[in-house]
C-alpha cells in the first residue's frame, strides 16, 4: 500500500514537471500563461504573483505549491473564472458520461466475454469475437461521426449533440466505451477459459451445483481477479475515449473544454486539466492495488502481480 | 483475437510437424516412380494450401495494398497535388455518382484536392510515425526491459517504476498541453507517442526476460563464464524476437490509430498535411451531404488497423503462444 502510495506521488511529481517545464520551454512563460490582451502592468504583477523572477527550483516549488490549492492562474477564454473554477463547473458532465460508459462496460463487455468462453466455438463465439477485434480497431472519434451521420441525422432516434436527458447518453456512451468493451469482452474471456478448465469448477459441478451458478457465481468471481489489473489502464481509456467522444457530440463535459482551452492557446486551463486528470488516474490505479488485494488474498501487496 | 490460437492452436502445432511426418511414408510407398512422385509433390502441395488458408492473407494484402504501397509510391501512383487543389472541382462526388468524375475516383474535399492522392499520402503519414514510434520503442523499451529483468534489483525497481509512471500519464491532455505551448507538429507527435511506448515494449520484454533468465542455458552460459553482455546478446535477446516481432506488429495498429485520434482533435499532424484523423476532422461537419470526405479516411484507418490486429494475433499464434495469456 505504501509502495504504491509512494509510486502514485511520484507520478504525479512527473506530470507536474513535464507541464512546468512546457510553459517554459519556449522562452518567457508568460506568453503562455498570460493573454495577449494583457498589460504590461498586469502581467509584471502575474509575474511575481508566479514568482517568474525567480530560479527555476523555486519556480517550480511556488507551482507546486498554486496547485496544491487549486490555483492554476486565471482561464483566458473565460475571463471572469480561474482554470479551477472553470474545470469544476464542467465536471458533472463528465463524470455522468463516464459513469453511464463504465456501467455499459461491464454489463456488456462481462457477460459477452463469459458467454464466449462458455460457448467457446459457437456462433455466439463467434459475434463476441468480432465485437472485441471491431471495437480494438475502430476510431473512436469516426465511430461518433457516423452513429450521429445514420441514428441522429438520418434515423432520428437520438439527438445529435449536447447533454439533454437520457436519449442524449446512448451514441456517446457507446463511442466512449467501445474499446473498453472490446477488452474486457477479451480479457475475460481467456480469464474464463481458464477458471472453467480447473478443478474446483468441476468439483462445484460435480456436487451437484447448477451450471448457470457455477459458471455465474463462482467461476465468474475467480475469473475476475486477473481483469481487475487491467482496469487502471482502462480507466486511462476511458477518459481518453470521453476527450475525443466529447468532442464529436459537443457534450459541455471537460473534454471538451480541455479541446477548445488548447485550440486557443488557454494554457492555465490545460495545464490543469493534465494535472487533475493524471490525479484521476493515480487515484484509480490505487483503488485497483487495493480491491486486487481484497479479492485475491494471495497478493502480498508490495509485490507486483506478474503480467 | 487472442483466443481464436486455442482453436487453431492444437492443429497449428500438427501441421508443422507434418512434413517430417508424412515425407517418409510417401516414399515408401514407392520410392522411385513417377505416381509417388507427383503424389508427393500433391501432398506437398495440399500441405502449402492447408498452411496457407490459416494464413491471414486478406489482412496481409489490406496492409501491403492500403499502406505499405500508397505509402512508399504515392508519388508515381497520383499526377494530383495533395497540399493543392484545384477550387473549381471542390468537393466533387466520387466516380460512380452523379456528378463524379474518373478523373478523381473517390471525389475531391472542401478545397478541390484529390481525396484517393490524400489518402495515399494519408498513409505515408501514418506508416512513417508508426514505425518510427514503434523502432524508437523497441529499442528503448528493449533495452530497459531487458536490463530490468536481467539485472533486477534497483535497476529493475527504477525501470518498474518509469514503466508504471509513463503508462499512467494522460497522453491526450499532455498532447493538448502541448499543442497550447507550442503548437502542433510531427515532432511532437512522434515524441509524445514514444513516451508511452517504449513503456509497453518495457513491460512485456521485462517480465519474458525474467523467466528466460532462469533457464537452464543462461544458468550454464553463467557457470561457464559467459559476460553479461554475450549473455543478453546471445542467449536472451534471440528468445526476445518472437516476442518483439508480434508486439511490434499489434503495436503499430495502435500507434496509427493513436495518432489519428491525435490528429482529430488538432493535437497530432498538422494542417495541411493530409493525415488520415485531419481528413475525417475537416469533413465531419459536412458528413450530412458529403459523406466521402469522412467515410473514406475513416474506413482506411479501421481496416489498416483492423488488419494489423489480426496479423499480430496470427503471428503470436504462430511464433509465440505464450504471449497469448496477456491482452
Amino acid at each position: 500500500m505504501a509502495v504504491s502510495a509512494v509510486r502514485a506521488i511520484f507520478t504525479l511529481l512527473a506530470v507536474s514537471a513535464i507541464v512546468f517545464s512546457l510553459a517554459r520551454i519556449t522562452g518567457d512563460p508568460i506568453d503562455v500563461l498570460a493573454p495577449v490582451t494583457m498589460s504590461r502592468e498586469d502581467e509584471q504583477a502575474l509575474r511575481v504573483k508566479w514568482g517568474l523572477d525567480k530560479s527555476l527550483p523555486q519556480q517550480y516549488a511556488s507551482f507546486i505549491g498554486n496547485a496544491v490549492q487549486g490555483d492554476f492562474g486565471d482561464s483566458f477564454i473565460f475571463p471572469t473564472e480561474t482554470a479551477t473554477g472553470v474545470i469544476v463547473d464542467r465536471l458533472p458532465a463528465t463524470l455522468q458520461l463516464g459513469f453511464v460508459s463504465v456501467l455499459l462496460v461491464l454489463v456488456v463487455g462481462v457477460p459477452l466475454g463469459v458467454l464466449s468462453a462458455v460457448k467457446r466455438g459457437s456462433g455466439t463465439d463467434r459475434v463476441a469475437r468480432g465485437i472485441a477485434l471491431f471495437g480494438q480497431s475502430v476510431p473512436d472519434f469516426w465511430l461518433g461521426i457516423m452513429l450521429i451521420w445514420i441514428f441522429a441525422a438520418k434515423l432520428r432516434w437520438f439527438p445529435t449533440s449536447g447533454n439533454f436527458g437520457w436519449k442524449s447518453f446512448v451514441l456517446p456512451s457507446i463511442v466512449v466505451s467501445i474499446f473498453g468493451i472490446a477488452a474486457v469482452l477479451r480479457l475475460f474471456r481467456s480469464s474464463m477459459l481458464e477458471t472453467l478448465d480447473s478443478e474446483y469448477v468441476k468439483l462445484a459441478r460435480l456436487k451437484g451445483l447448477s451450471r448457470a451458478k457455477v459458471i455465474w457465481k463462482h467461476a465468474l468471481k475467480a475469473a475476475s481477479i486477473a481483469p481487475l489489473t487491467f482496469f487502471g489502464t482502462l480507466s486511462i481509456r476511458i477518459l481518453t475515449g470521453a476527450t475525443v467522444a466529447e468532442i464529436v457530440f459537443a457534450w459541455p463535459g471537460v473534454g471538451l473544454l480541455a479541446f477548445q482551452a488548447a485550440n486557443a492557446r488557454d494554457f492555465p486551463v490545460v495545464q490543469a486539466l493534465a494535472l487533475f486528470t493524471s490525479v484521476v488516474i493515480v487515484l484509480m490505479n490505487l483503488l485497483v492495488d487495493v480491491l486486487y488485494a481484497y479479492l485475491d488474498p494471495r497478493v502480498r501487496l508490495g509485490e507486483k502481480a506478474v503480467g | 483475437m487472442s483466443d481464436e490460437s486455442t482453436d487453431r492452436d492444437g492443429s497449428g502445432i500438427g501441421d508443422a510437424a507434418t512434413p517430417v511426418a508424412e515425407a517418409p511414408v510417401s516414399a515408401e510407398v514407392d520410392p522411385t516412380g513417377t505416381p509417388g512422385r507427383m503424389r508427393k509433390a500433391f501432398g506437398a502441395l495440399v500441405r502449402f494450401r492447408r498452411r496457407m488458408k490459416r494464413y491471414p492473407w486478406l489482412p496481409l494484402l489490406i496492409v501491403v495494398g492500403l499502406l505499405i504501397v500508397p505509402a512508399v509510391f504515392a508519388d508515381f501512383l497520383t499526377p494530383h497535388d495533395p497540399l493543392r487543389g484545384i477550387l473549381g472541382d471542390r468537393l466533387k462526388p466520387p466516380m460512380w455518382l452523379d456528378g463524379g468524375t474518373s478523373e478523381y475516383p473517390l471525389g475531391t474535399d472542401k478545397l478541390g484536392r484529390d481525396m484517393l492522392t490524400r489518402l495515399m499520402y494519408g498513409a505515408r503519414i501514418s506508416l512513417v510515425v508508426g514505425s518510427i514510434t514503434v523502432f524508437v520503442g523497441t529499442v528503448i523499451g528493449g533495452t530497459l526491459g531487458m536490463l530490468a529483468g536481467y539485472l533486477g534489483g534497483v535497476v529493475d525497481k527504477v525501470v518498474t517504476w518509469l514503466i508504471d509512471t509513463f503508462l499512467s500519464l494522460p497522453v491526450v491532455l499532455l498532447a493538448l498541453v502541448i499543442v497550447a505551448a507550442i503548437g502542433p507538429s510531427f515532432i511532437t507527435i512522434i515524441s509524445i507517442i514514444s513516451l508511452t511506448i517504449w513503456a509497453i515494449f518495457a513491460r512485456v520484454v521485462r517480465g519474458e526476460t525474467l523467466s528466460i533468465r532462469e533457464k537452464d542455458y543462461v544458468a550454464r552460459a553463467k557457470v561457464a563464464g559467459v559476460g553479461s553482455f554475450r549473455i543478453l546478446s546471445r542467449y536472451i535477446l534471440p528468445n526476445l524476437a518472437n516476442t518483439l516481432i508480434v508486439l511490434a506488429t499489434l503495436q503499430v495498429g495502435v500507434v496509427i490509430l493513436g495518432e489519428a485520434s491525435l490528429s482529430f482533435i488538432g493535437a497530432g499532424i498538422p494542417r495541411p498535411n493530409p493525415s488520415w484523423g485531419v481528413m475525417v476532422a475537416d469533413g465531419r461537419d459536412n458528413v450530412l451531404t458529403q459523406w466521402w470526405l469522412t467515410v473514406f479516411p475513416g474506413m482506411a484507418i479501421l481496416l489498416v488497423v483492423m488488419s494489423l490486429n489480426l496479423m499480430g494475433d496470427w503471428l503470436r499464434d504462430f511464433l509465440d503462444p505464450k504471449l497469448r495469456q496477456q491482452a
